[in-house]
């Protein structure tokens, strides 16, 4: 790694963020396009779990995280307090690999 | 009264992500450190680029023998999903300069989905900041003291930590899940992004999630 890498990094990452935030203000868009906004990062946050849940480096991530994720899941839905759902998540896999499950 | 409970909570919801975010923070100063990334950079890179998945993608790009132009192209290929996510919490950041300013380098995705799972008034704004500050805090914090354990702090893995961060993500959107056409567009988003990881770069298959909004419907129904 070397500075003009990490500054380079630091600044696009940086001008991506702020480009969404600045569109926003600029363009009037109708309602029914707002909602493809909604429904976009909710598109992007599902896929972004899908794929963390999943996967590792492009290959199957192994059985304790999806199993965690699914236990947290089903806590959350229990309605279970949040703080509790991350515990519980990271402790099913947790034990999982203790186990000796990859 | 029951506001004032209702921040508290917030907070502590938000201090449970941050203290996630704290323990992958300390892997990656650690990561960083075995892989020769000298300390001022690794700090910087935690400080300045505050986004997780480009930062282990970049320090493994330059471990696997990579040039940084790979590492930076990779890192910021994975960042692109910010762009829509700043259109969606826009709202909630405001439109004053020193907002936008700031909240743009707090743009995490724990902190968007922590702040739209508390609707778009003032209780998300509050959200947003208190989350995005607490999340910066302790990836910094996490980091240099992963720096400077260095090899003795074991796997993250170990503490299932990588499963903490969907299963928070997901009970962070389970609300929004009850709309039908929501519940459709994710299902779309997730199986799409799945099924092309072992194809694209990583980043894409997440981006590529965007087509989910195919199954979207003419109109809100619920």
């Amino acid at each position: 790694m070397t500075w003009p890498a990490v500054l380079s990094l630091a600044a696009g990452t940086y001008l991506v963020r702020l480009t969404g935030l600045l569109l926003r203000g600029r363009v009037r868009v109708p309602a029914h396009v707002e909602r493809y906004f909604d429904l976009g990062a909710t598109a992007l946050l599902l896929a972004l779990v899908a794929v963390s849940t999943f996967t590792q480096d492009g290959g199957f991530a192994g059985w304790a995280r999806p199993l965690g994720v699914l236990v947290g899941a089903v806590a959350a839905w229990r309605r279970v307090p949040f703080v509790l759902v991350v515990i519980i998540a990271a402790g099913t896999t947790a034990l999982l690999r203790l186990a000796g499950l990859p | 009264m029951r506001s004032l409970d209702r921040t508290t909570g917030d907070v502590r919801d938000a201090l449970a992500l941050a203290v996630a975010v704290g323990v992958v923070g300390v892997s990656f100063g650690a990561l960083a450190t075995a892989a020769g990334v000298p300390l001022p950079l690794t700090v910087a890179m935690s400080l300045l680029v505050l986004a997780g998945g480009a930062q282990f993608l970049a320090v493994a790009v330059i471990a696997a023998g990579g040039s940084p132009v790979a590492a930076v192209a990779g890192g910021l290929l994975l960042n692109l999903r910010h762009l829509p996510f700043g259109l969606a919490v826009a709202n909630v950041v405001g439109d004053r300069w020193p907002a936008r300013v700031l909240g743009a380098h707090l743009l995490i995705d724990e902190v968007v989905a922590f702040s739209r799972a508390r609707g778009s008034g003032a209780r998300a704004r509050r959200a947003y900041w208190t989350s995005g500050i607490l999340l910066a805090a302790f990836w910094n914090a996490g980091t240099v003291l992963g720096v400077v354990a260095g090899s003795a702090i074991p796997d993250p893995g170990v503490f299932g930590v990588d499963a903490a961060f969907p299963a928070a993500l997901l009970a962070l959107l389970l609300p929004s899940l009850r709309r039908s056409d929501t519940r459709r567009v994710g299902l779309a988003a997730a199986v799409i992004a799945v099924a092309t990881s072992p194809f694209l770069a990583p980043g894409l298959p997440v981006l590529a999630g965007l087509l989910g909004l195919g199954a979207a419907g003419r109109r809100r129904t619920t």
